[in-house]
């Protein structure tokens, strides 16, 4: 008998063989008599007919472009923040849309009812007048805030953008877990963690009928610009900064949506109108869309200890100028002991039922309540009543009553006899299972997941699909999630196709240019530093590889040379004979920070590739020999780096940020070889000190050809001073920096130059008639000095 | 009585300040009953590019003034003819302190001078423990709830010494607590944070005190400056009532009220966001002056 005879084994079949549900816990992929969904069918047979090695593959491709993309997951340690690779679990949760219809009535309803709620409690209180929630609740929550009593929001609306976290139960109902309202995180990561699927199932994606995102996202944005109520004002994203655990998000967002990303530095409020300060003046914004939380938005009326906000946003939200999404205040509805309420209220305001209940929830603010958590706290959750975090959040302190000391005498009783009003008592809430491909198989992992509804013109919107987590382990405790986990894309699957729809406008439409954006102050001067410290990076690299070279040939690091060298001023004291100087790399980290503010302008590639570059700084010089050694690892960082400088110099479109970095280059380059020719052109300066600063300079080839001579004192300067054509030479430099300032804003008013345009010039000029023979080490430590003073002439017209 | 009020505070900045924005509580309050403000002239110098005056969530009234252009100093000077009318409370309707919760509870009101807003921690004042054994230290169980403001407030007075360099004004209470030293903000976030800890809610008054004594009176202390004390609640029939920890007495004829809020931070007399890079100083100057 030939093997071909034997029935073949069923790839889906045996793929799915070890996959357990849990008893009692609801499953997404396998029904409760243990058959496949129809949802899944298609998808788990392709997963099935792809060989194990293949998969892998895949899934390094995905997160490849997570890591090309520099998308992280920032981990709170005992001590710091650290960057970890994010944790995509390559298989998406699947949801049939029949069930995402439900699943969107319910949430649209709910979305309304915070709206109403929001509205009251800003408003006339009517739901504690009536005794629908308990004043003491509202008043003593760090979030109902009291100077937005009685302000209307310009919009008529409270919410524009919010979230629910969800999950499934035992009896594959679908209840609310929290709802996200201050500034919700996550529909940019929604967003990557389905581009890196669809990179891992490019097939499966395609032909699963799966809903595109892109048209949520439009319409949001198309909401938003309609906020504005003109055409004169902008739309900006106001972010908390850098150090802010979701910035990447923040900056991916302003990408792709095309608005600005600010910080509340950027802002200034005049008369009541929000303005951001750009290299062209005070330019009005009329929307916001915060993801800071609102208590920092106003340092004058709002947290005084606010180093993030803009003093007068209040006012100008008082005074209709200003259209804040979320208002500011609604955080208030993300207050734990809320749940407890929002049944009741859902039926006094609405009228009806909730359509998806939320997890029962008790404040041991009331007593009977409060009896109630006592009775039963073994089952229950029991966290802080005023937390507005998600009962799973490991930086909350919720826990489980069966894991503490109940009945008489036991902490719970202690707790609440000590804080009762500031706690509240969660039913301890199991959560549905989903594939999770673990160790070449399929096994069942908790899932909660968070949808993003958005008001646009035609009411709420829910994106289609959103952001799942998946527990770590089996457990489907929802407070499980606590000990971290991954997270995924969700496919919310139609039967029929759907429509491939983009950011863009279609191709028939016509032809537009979109609003010319205006560069903020701040983005600029950050362009601005990170040319300088990239070039400077680069100079001293050029610097240390030629000091390497020279140890390495000598074998001996007290030559006339290398002792002069030790020297140098630029060198700041470091001995350039014992390892890389820690100047190198504050380099290199200070581009990387400027880098990250201004990440919504800057090219993936570009940043990818100064990450890399930080990265191999750090990985190959930290604590190499000096010598060869250093001289070979210098070496291959020099490729990397005047790789980056291509990219940046080849690939960026001419806008206004690009001058400002490329002044910022020109400028360093020219000053550091000012500082260099002053040092080793000077003419007390041992053998081999032109040659140096020449190779330096990456001019020896020039050299040789325009001079056919060993160097001099007069050649070399010629060459890396007073050559207009040598991109190397401070003259090019300041000729590039003349030229630039020439297309700056304000750069000629008629036919009267501008200061910094007039000292430019006079810069220019001065060099462009001098000869070699009258530029000795003081002229060159002018022009020196005069860079310096350009630079701040440069940030008090520009950068300020 | 009738007050003339005059007040002068400057600010100077070491490098010019460029741009600032300020919320000011200066001008005395109109309170139906108990104060009545005749006339209030606030001058600004130099003078503002913005000035808007409006009232709070606590309807206290206040100005706010906005520079664009850089300037070294700021002078704000009030000048203020108030009249005050005496209190008129006779007995002490308050109740017992275990049947205060309840009156509490039955408030369903979130307006400015509902009780809830002043029985949670506000931004500088918390209900610490040790506020919190101090307050029980001096209470009895016979006591009314105003009986209590009472007997804490001649407490402090007795414990706390007076001492204008023990602390600045961002001092927390706790530790002007610990040392048993302060000015009138801290005895006043002292006693907030004491009458809070066993329930009982408490804000915080910013006003002016009488200069001058009338013959034969010892002359207050914290007259020198804007002064500051508390109120309590006592229950839904006797409502607020007004107590001054520094001197030790139930607020009077001889103080101003300015300005109700949780705590200092809601109220403070000047509050700005300036963008300067150097140290900045300022100097105060008040009277207050009786008109027969």
């Amino acid at each position: 008998m030939s093997a071909i005879n034997q029935p073949q084994p069923d790839p889906t079949a045996s793929l799915l063989a070890g996959y357990q549900p849990l008893p009692s816990v609801a499953d997404e992929l396998l029904d409760p008599g243990g058959n496949l969904r129809p949802v899944w069918r298609s998808f788990i047979d392709g997963l099935a007919s792809l060989p194990a090695d293949e998969l892998t593959r895949r899934f390094e491709q995905g997160d490849q472009y997570l890591r090309d993309a520099g998308v992280f997951f920032r981990q709170y340690g005992e001590k710091d923040a650290t960057d970890r690779a994010w944790p995509l679990a390559h298989v998406p949760v699947l949801i049939h849309d029949s069930e995402w219809t439900q699943i969107s009535e319910g949430l649209i309803q709910r979305a309304e009812l915070l709206e109403t709620v929001c509205a009251d409690l800003y408003g006339e209180a009517r739901l504690v007048r009536e005794g629908h929630l308990p004043a003491s609740l509202i008043a003593m929550s760090p979030e109902w805030l009291r100077p937005m009593v009685g302000v209307r929001p310009r919009s008529g609306h409270f919410l524009n953008f919010i979230a629910f976290e969800i999950g499934r139960g035992p009896d594959g109902q679908w209840w609310v877990l929290g709802d996200r309202v201050q500034a919700p995180s996550g529909a940019g990561f929604a967003l990557e963690n389905r581009v890196a699927t669809a990179r891992v199932f490019p097939d499966l994606y395609a032909n699963s009928n799966v809903h595109r995102l892109a048209g949520f996202f439009r319409a949001f944005r198309d909401a938003l610009n309609d906020l504005r109520g003109d055409s004169e004002s902008r739309v900006g994203i106001l972010t908390p900064g850098r150090l802010n655990d979701t910035y990447f998000e923040h900056a991916y967002i302003a990408r792709y949506l095309g608005f600005m990303l600010l910080e509340g530095e950027d802002l200034t409020v005049e008369n009541g109108q929000v303005m951001v300060r750009t290299i062209a003046g005070l330019s009005p914004v009329s929307v916001l869309w915060r993801r800071i939380d609102a208590s920092y938005a106003d340092p004058l009326e709002l947290n005084e200890t606010s180093r993030l906000g803009t003093p007068g946003l209040v006012e100008a939200i008082r005074r209709g100028k200003l259209a804040m999404v979320n208002a500011l205040g609604s955080g208030i509805l993300e207050t734990r002991a809320m749940l407890a309420f929002l049944p009741r209220i859902c039926q006094a305001m609405l009228q009806e039922p909730l359509k998806m209940p939320n997890i029962a929830t008790w404040w041991c603010g009331q007593e009977s309540e409060r009896a109630h958590v006592q009775a039963n706290a073994h089952r229950m959750m029991i966290g802080s009543a005023l937390s507005t975090r998600m009962p799973f959040d490991p930086e909350g302190s919720t826990v489980l009553g069966s894991s503490l000391q109940t009945g008489p005498g036991g902490i719970v009783d202690t707790l609440l006899d000590a804080e009762a009003r500031l706690l509240v008592g969660q039913e301890a809430v199991t959560l549905s299972t989903t594939p999770a491909y673990v160790d070449g198989k399929l096994v069942p992992r908790p899932m909660s997941l968070r949808v993003f509804l958005a008001r646009t013109s035609r009411g709420w919107k829910v994106m289609p699909g959103g952001y799942g987590r998946i527990g770590r382990t089996q457990d489907a405790a929802a407070i499980a999630l606590q000990r971290g986990g991954s997270v995924s894309d969700v496919w919310v699957v139609s039967d029929k196709a759907v429509r491939n729809e983009t950011m863009l406008p279609s191709p028939t439409s016509p032809y537009v240019r979109s609003q010319l954006s205006v560069l903020p102050s701040r983005a600029a001067d950050n362009l601005f530093w990170m040319g300088r410290y990239v070039e400077r990076a680069e100079g001293l690299i050029r610097l240390l590889r030629a000091l390497n070279i020279r140890l390495a040939e000598s074998g001996r690091a007290d030559t006339d040379l290398l002792n002069y060298a030790s020297e140098f001023p630029g060198l700041l004291g470091a001995d350039p004979t014992a390892g890389v100087p820690q100047d190198l790399f504050d380099a290199i980290a200070s581009a990387t920070v400027s880098a990250t503010v201004v990440r919504d302008r800057f090219s993936v590639d570009g940043w990818a590739a100064l990450n890399e570059l930080a990265a191999s700084a750090r990985d190959d010089l930290e604590s190499i020999a000096p010598g060869n050694a250093s001289a070979r690892a210098l070496g291959t960082l020099l490729r990397q780096i005047t790789g980056f400088s291509g990219l940046v110099h080849d690939n960026m479109y001419r806008f206004a940020g690009w001058r400002f970095l490329s002044i910022g280059r020109s400028l360093e380059r020219a000053s550091a070889m000012a500082q260099l020719l002053s040092w080793f052109a000077a003419p007390d300066a041992p053998e081999g000190a032109l040659d140096l600063v020449v190779e330096v300079g990456d001019s020896v080839l020039s050299h040789r050809r325009l001079y056919a001579v060993a160097t001099t004192r007069p050649t070399v300067i010629d060459l890396l001073a007073c050559d207009a054509n040598n991109p190397r030479s401070i003259h090019y430099h300041l000729a590039e920096i003349h030229g630039q300032v020439g297309f700056l804003p304000g750069a000629k008013e008629g036919k009267q130059l501008s200061p910094l345009a007039s000292t430019t010039f006079k810069m220019h000029a001065d060099l462009a008639v001098k000869k070699p023979e009258q530029l000795d080490s003081n002229g060159l430590l002018q022009i020196r000095s005069e860079l310096g003073g350009l630079s701040d002439l440069l940030t008090s017209t520009y950068l300020r | 009585m009738l007050y003339d009020i005059g007040l002068r505070i400057a600010y100077t900045y070491a490098s010019p300040a460029v741009g600032s924005r300020h919320v000011l509580y200066l001008t005395p309050a109109d309170l139906p009953g108990r104060q009545r403000a005749i006339t209030s002239l606030l001058e600004i110098t130099p003078s503002p590019d913005e000035r808007i005056a409006r009232s709070d969530f606590f309807n206290n009234t206040l100005v706010e003034a906005v520079f664009r252009a850089s300037h070294a100093e700021i002078v704000f000077r009030l000048r203020s003819r108030v009249e005050r009318l005496p209190d008129t409370r006779t007995s002490d309707p308050s109740p017992l302190l275990p049947g205060l919760a309840s009156e509490i509870a039955s408030n369903r009101s979130l307006a400015p001078d509902a009780p809830h807003h002043f029985i949670a921690d506000s931004p500088r004042v918390r209900a610490l423990p040790e506020f919190g054994a101090y307050a029980r230290s001096h209470i009895a169980p016979d006591m009314t709830v105003l009986r209590i403001v009472e007997t804490i407030g001649q407490a402090l007075d007795r414990d706390m010494k007076f001492d204008p360099d023990a602390t600045d004004v961002s001092t927390p209470p706790e530790e002007a607590f610990a040392s048993r030293h302060g000015v009138c903000q801290d005895f006043t976030h002292i006693m907030i944070g004491c009458l809070r800890a066993i329930g009982i809610p408490a804000g915080y008054v910013s006003g002016f005190l009488r200069t001058n004594p009338p013959p034969g009176k010892p002359r207050l202390e914290g007259a020198d400056a804007m002064h500051a004390w508390v109120r309590a609640w006592c229950g839904a029939e006797t409502g607020w009532v007004e107590y001054d920890p520094t001197n030790g007495i139930f607020v009077g004829v001889d103080h101003i009220v300015v300005a109700h809020g949780r705590d200092y931070g809601d109220v403070a007399p000047v509050r700005g966001v300036v963008r300067t890079a150097g140290a900045q100083d300022s100097t105060q100057a008040v009277d207050v002056v009786p008109l027969a």
